[in-house]
């Protein structure tokens, strides 16, 4: 809901344009498609967490229309994405790049998942061998038992 | 003098307003009273002292129901002498939407919150007629702690009942994105779901201050963990349904921080009612279910900070009270740091008592909750990296779906790969054969569709066909373990079995097999969905897909409190007509805002998904469609895990005195 209200304010600055205009598609589909889906990994820089692809923002549509024009120009993929980070930094990347204190944003789940892993196989083989106080018996009551059974 | 009629309607509006603000005050008292009277009743062996809590805790549900009331009161017949209903409602607003105002901002959602919260204080005294008096005093006791703080916040910071001096003729309307069904229903259930976590705090704190935790706890905390996550679960999906078909372009889930805040609660939330389930059962997982009894809560407050903070979302200017965000970390800071304080002081006394080898269900539920923490762990990280990067690296960044999707994905399909072999895995000690070794022929079955599937599409894309092997998996997986609980012997005979398995074996069964389901709409969604983006003249037939659309008419609409340009669309399928779709745009005068109102042919295999937009120089107009395949099948997957829930709160040992037979002292583990 709230997200709702954030989400409208961004429509309110930006006025009722729809994403991807017609007049921007390039008439070559497999060009056309590559600036899709680099568009997706793209922050449109004024809106909340939308990509340019997705936003209605006039400063999207610059940018869609960017890439479009380095795409046809012969820009690989690659330096399409690296042209707009030296513009506009690494915040344009939807996905931060691993590299520097990002690794540790990367690599905090995997990290994590050994840990647990870990703590976790630990925590099995420990209930393994565990005795089960409810239903075993205690030391004495198992002495007992002995001098109970050899009595008989 | 007598007073005209109008006049005494004035004082008497006046006077329902003013008292819904004293009853709100009146609850604050009262619950500072159950903080404290229950906990030391408990200490002492008083028992009115503790049987006061009871009362107490009606009583503020009661008030807070009246103060709620008269809020709403007041946005029903548009008391513009109040600031929130001015900012928020306009007399020619549906009454819907009247109502729903009320919870459409902030200081009246908080409201909601606390009348929740006192709710479901009201519901464990009700309900908790078994549980022992002492556990029973201090839950209540520390629900009204929890109560207090968000009691005093609402009045100190963000206060609904707050007078303007001179009222306007009318109001300022509420947002034109919340003017609508799906979004009036969502914050209701979602804060259930949230506040509903606060039971289960309650309930792992007063299990530390008893300083015990036996199978008994963990059945009676149970049922209120499953009735948050299934009104989370419900409320998400809600969202998640809303944006689709309200934002204008079919996405269902974003990666904001906002969604994030109502994940993070239910991924923890689904641990813990499996590991409670371990506590219940065997007697093992105690500590980790406590913490993650925490943690649950936990992240509903970190949740409360990130929404109504706004210290993720500070490229734009919402929420930017920085006294209410800082009251927040305070509630969040003071709860976690006590709770976590006395975890640390009383875990070790909660030793585990059941044994198993490593093959067996509860192994299974260990790694179920290992997969679960992580991932929320990924989303918690990935949703506070840009702060953290921005404070300590002093980078800027953003995190956003492709981190996500890329970050997070790989447990949802791990999760997905074990869970019909944990969940036909036999307690104690579990073996691969027997009854396990039908899920040999539902792998068969997976792997088959994923291998066909990736013969037949067009694309080279993994993602589909994966997504299918695992939904079939997931989805006969459920169905199997059912099967396997039958038992052996004619087919009669077994499915006599079937309609008298316990409800929460077919809980288990409906909401893994929801499971299944959305993963199922996700992946073929992700996979398949088509789009067209084009300039269509009015009468313009176009092919789309299998489909073929056209754009019949554009024209002018007057709503009843908006404008509106309504395209009408056919869609057509091998010459024959399916549907005329009427997309809009909508201009709210009074909030001077645009909407997009996309127009859906909803069905079992696709939706087909057509927006309009501006009208082009050239002529005609700007429109997209889509054909989105499956895509309902994510929220029918939600709603059937909600329903699977709900089978399973249903089930006979939550309704029989629940654990009264257990409480005998051999089953406790003593603190001393």
């Amino acid at each position: 809901m709230i997200r709702a209200l954030l989400l409208s304010l961004v429509l309110l600055a930006a006025g009722p344009a729809l994403a991807v205009q017609p007049d921007e598609i390039l008439d070559d589909p497999v060009l056309e498609e590559r600036a899709r889906d680099i568009s997706a990994g793209l922050r449109c820089l004024v809106c909340r967490n939308e990509s340019i692809d997705e936003s209605n923002a006039d400063l999207a549509r610059d940018l869609r229309l960017l890439v479009r024009e380095r795409l046809v120009a012969g820009d690989s993929d690659a330096e399409v994405i690296d042209f707009l980070v030296a513009r506009y930094g690494e915040y344009v990347l939807l996905s931060p790049p691993a590299t520097g204190s990002t690794l540790l944003l990367w690599w905090a789940g995997p990290i994590m998942l050994l840990l647990a892993g870990g703590i976790g196989a630990a925590y099995i083989r420990s209930r393994r061998t565990a005795p089960e106080p409810a239903a075993g018996l205690s030391p004495d009551e198992e002495a007992r038992l002995k001098d109970l059974l050899k009595d008989g | 003098m007598p007073l005209a009629r109008a006049e005494r309607l004035a004082i008497v509006r006046a006077m329902i307003v003013e008292l819904g603000h004293f009853a709100l005050v009146l609850a604050l008292m009262l619950a500072t009273i159950q903080t404290v009277v229950p906990l030391v009743g408990a200490h002492k062996g008083w028992g009115s002292w503790m049987a006061s809590a009871d009362a107490t805790a009606t009583a503020q549900f009661l008030l807070l129901a009246f103060s709620f009331g008269a809020l709403t009161y007041a946005f029903v017949v548009s008391d513009f002498s109040l600031l929130l209903v001015v900012q928020n409602s306009h007399t020619l607003k549906p009454m819907l939407y009247k109502v729903s105002g009320v919870w459409g901002n902030h200081e009246g959602s908080m409201l909601l919150w606390v009348l929740i919260l006192t709710l479901f204080g009201a519901m464990v005294s009700w309900f908790g007629a078994n549980l022992p008096p002492t556990l029973k005093a201090r839950v209540l006791a520390v629900q009204a702690a929890v109560t207090v703080a968000f009691m005093i916040f609402i009045l100190f910071t963000s206060n609904p009942f707050t007078r303007l001096a001179v009222p306007p003729f009318d109001g300022e309307d509420l947002n034109p994105l919340l003017q609508d069904p799906g979004l009036a229903f969502h914050p209701p259930f979602l804060y259930l779901g949230y506040v509903g976590l606060s039971t289960s705090f309650s309930f792992a704190v007063a299990a530390l201050i008893e300083g015990r935790v036996d199978a008994a706890w963990g059945r009676w905390v149970r049922p209120w963990t499953l009735a948050a996550w299934v009104f989370l679960t419900i409320g998400i999906a809600l969202g998640s349904w809303w944006a689709y078909y309200e934002l204008g372009w079919g996405g269902f889930w974003f990666w904001d921080p906002v969604e994030n805040a109502s994940f993070m609660p239910w991924l923890i939330a689904a641990a813990l009612l499996h590991s409670a389930i371990v506590v219940e059962k065997r007697e093992a997982l105690k500590a980790w279910t406590i913490l993650l009894a925490i943690l649950a809560f936990g992240f509903s407050l970190i949740g409360a900070f990130i929404v109504r903070s706004g210290v993720l979302t500070s490229v734009h200017a919402f929420a930017n009270d920085p006294e209410r965000g800082v009251y927040l970390l305070a509630i969040t800071g003071i709860f976690m740091g006590g709770a976590l304080m006395l975890f640390a002081a009383r875990a070790g006394v909660m030793e585990a008592k059941g044994i198993f080898s490593t093959l067996s269900r509860e192994s299974a539920l260990v790694a179920n909750n290992i997969l679960l923490a992580v991932s929320a762990f990924v989303v918690f990280v990935g949703t506070m990296w840009p702060l953290v990067a921005e404070l300590l690296f002093d980078r800027k960044l953003s995190v956003g779906p492709p981190f996500f999707n890329m970050a997070f994905t790989p447990f949802m399909i791990l999760l997905g790969v074990l869970l019909p072999l944990g969940a036909m895995l036999a307690w104690k000690r579990g073996r691969l054969g027997g009854n396990m070794r039908i899920l040999w022929g539902v792998a068969a079955l997976a792997v088959a569709s994923g291998l066909l599937l990736w013969a037949i599409q067009t694309g080279r894309s993994a993602f589909g066909p994966v997504g299918l092997a695992l939904s079939v998996w997931l989805v006969v997986g459920s169905a199997a373990d059912l099967a396997a609980r039958t038992g052996r012997g004619p087919v009669m005979q077994r499915l006599g079995r079937l309609t008298r398995l316990p409800r929460a074996d077919w809980g288990k069964a409906v909401s893994h097999a929801g499971l299944g389901f959305t993963m199922f709409g996700i992946s073929m969604l992700m996979a398949y969905q088509y789009e067209e983006i084009r300039v269509a003249q009015v009468g313009e037939t176009f092919p789309v897909g299998a489909y073929e659309i056209t754009l019949a008419d554009v024209q002018e609409v007057q709503g009843p409190n908006y404008l509106s340009t309504m395209a009408w669309m056919q869609v057509k399928k091998d010459g024959r007509e399916i549907a005329v779709l009427t997309p809009e745009k909508r201009v709210y005068p009074v909030a001077g805002m645009p909407t997009t109102e996309a127009a859906i042919d909803n069905g079992v295999t696709r939706d087909v998904y057509v927006v309009i937009g501006d009208p082009q120089a050239a002529g005609g107009y700007a429109v997209r469609i889509y054909i989105k395949p499956f895509a309902n099948w994510i929220w029918l997957g939600a709603i059937v895990m909600a329903l699977g829930g709900a089978l399973s709160l249903s089930d006979r040992r939550f309704r029989v005195a629940a654990g009264a037979a257990r409480r005998a002292p051999a089953d406790g583990v003593p603190a001393e």
